[in-house]
């Protein structure tokens, strides 16, 4: 279930790659090779309930790339990037059930790497103790948890979102208000 | 960055070819931002270009989603450290801007991404046609109508009135507001005093407000109101109907000032005037539109009867 996402603007040299799992049951496991700084574990492991949408989670990713290849991360790596608040909000916790992995491959000729997305996709497999799901909207949108969101991006006093009665423009509108916000945060 | 400023190119123009070996950087040269140099499904196109910058038509993250990508390039003649603070500061203070707007509600891109050590601002791609475009778009078509009717008149009467065609005034003439048709264009510029009067009530003033920095946006599924419903980006440009969507917020600030709220007015009528001079006496409407938004709002045009005596400069002296 591992799907491998082109992305815009980005260097063939990065290339993303994907998965969702429900119902995991080894969350505790997957954030303390995080916290170890295990290397075979170099991704972003995301709670769920956090991401929107793909655009959402994907340019959550972007920007991470952008920043890994201006040089000018603040985190360990990447995949850390992707969640500049990893680890704590986004990242995975022990009580986690649905996660969206990220992984992002980068070769290049001073470091080239020989891992491929069928390596990642067998790891994952291995380890995460979870039902694979697709990395679709629908999927996504079940799987958020939109009290979390609001808190997190204080949506609260935003009135006018709360006056948009379709549902669909709704969730556009609050989608966008939290891509907004995301790519404000720390500047 | 003034989009503005650019009266004609509807035209995109294709963005310039990277070059593998770029010669040294002029005040002239305009080098494509680095984001732009990596792959993508649709080359981007320069939209726009100003003095602070350019704007280009790209994707944004995924092949189907479009964005406006501002980018404000370093300046070659300016010292390195205060160019990049300066950069920075422009494209945080127009994302900060947007942000806000967009929390209350008022219509404008949405913003994508931010770059502010590229200078590079990632906006929504906002579909339709400049405000500019659809007026002069009305007027042409009122024009060619009269021309119409005045060749029928001229034909089925005597042909002897050719030459002395008295007809010709009535084809040129300027808008009236109780004339037939003008209705939709009214409505048009009501709801261009409303969008501002929503922006100026959220607390932000434009800085530069023409009919080329407001967009008329096919209404969107879920906001059109019951009686707009041109969902197309031709049927809005005709029937004048959709959203009014601000654009370009490259001189805009944070405040509640009534006088730089009034110059905002005060610009958007003058700018008004010179671009569509056959409808410039229908910007009362604009106005009208304008003082039903918030409560300060007749304090505004009060304040705009001051400006239109003085300028937009405010007075060095008393």
């Amino acid at each position: 279930m591992l799907e491998t996402v082109t992305l815009e603007h980005v260097p063939t040299s990065h290339s993303v790659h994907v998965a969702v799992f429900r119902n995991v049951t080894n969350a505790e496991f997957l954030q303390s090779q995080l916290l170890s700084r295990n290397a075979d574990f170099e991704y972003a492991f995301i709670d769920a309930s956090t991401v929107i949408s793909r655009f959402h989670l994907l340019s959550a990713v972007y920007k991470a790339i952008t920043v890994e290849l201006s040089g000018s991360m603040k985190t360990p790596n990447v995949h850390s990037e992707i969640i500049s608040e990893a680890y704590r909000r986004y990242g995975i916790q022990p009580s986690t059930k649905d996660v969206v992995v990220v992984k992002v491959l980068i070769s290049r000729d001073d470091a080239p790497s020989t891992a491929t997305s069928e390596d990642v996709a067998k790891h994952l497999e291995t380890h995460v103790q979870g039902d694979p799901a697709p990395f679709s909207d629908d999927e996504l949108a079940r799987l958020t948890d939109w009290s979390k969101l609001r808190k997190y991006h204080k949506l609260n006093g935003v009135n006018y979102v709360e006056g948009i009665k379709d549902e669909q423009t709704k969730k556009r509108e609050l989608e966008l208000l939290v891509v907004s916000a995301m790519s404000l945060r720390g500047l | 960055m003034t989009a503005a400023a650019t009266t004609t190119a509807p035209q995109p123009i294709p963005a310039p070819v990277p070059d593998p070996s770029p010669p040294e950087p002029s005040i002239h040269d305009f080098p494509l931002p680095s984001a732009l140099l990596h792959p993508s499904s649709e080359p981007p196109t320069l939209i726009t270009q100003g003095a602070e910058g350019r704007v280009y038509r790209t994707t944004w993250v995924d092949a189907g989603r479009e964005c406006a990508l501002k980018h404000r390039p370093a300046k070659p003649y300016r010292h390195p450290v205060l160019d990049a603070r300066l950069t920075r500061h422009r494209i945080l203070s127009e994302a900060r801007i947007l942000q806000k707007c967009r929390r209350e509600g008022v219509a404008v891109p949405a913003l994508y991404g931010v770059d502010e050590a590229a200078g590079l601002l990632a906006l929504e791609w906002i579909p339709g046609a400049p405000v500019r475009v659809c007026v002069n778009g009305w007027i042409a078509r009122r024009k060619e109508r009269r021309r119409r009717l005045a060749d029928g008149a001229v034909g089925d009467e005597s042909k002897a009135q050719e030459g002395q065609d008295n007809s010709e005034p009535a084809v040129v003439a300027e808008v009236t507001a109780d004339e037939e048709g003008a209705d939709v264009l009214m409505d048009l510029l009501r709801r261009m005093g409303e969008a501002v009067g929503r922006l100026h009530k959220s607390g932000v003033v434009h800085g530069d407000l023409t009919t080329s920095n407001l967009m008329l946006r096919p209404w969107e599924k879920g906001k059109a109101p019951s009686n707009g419903h041109a969902e197309t980006e031709q049927a809005a440009e005709e029937s004048l109907d959709g959203e009014i969507v601000i654009i370009d917020f490259g001189l805009a600030s944070q405040g509640t000032a009534d006088e730089d709220r009034a110059v905002d007015l005060y610009v958007l009528e003058r700018a008004f005037g010179s671009t569509h001079p056959k409808a410039e006496g229908l910007f009362p409407v604009v106005l009208d539109g304008y003082r039903g938004t918030f409560k300060g709002a007749p304090v505004v045009l009060k304040k705009l009867e001051d400006v239109r005596m003085r300028g937009r400069k405010r007075s060095m002296l008393g």
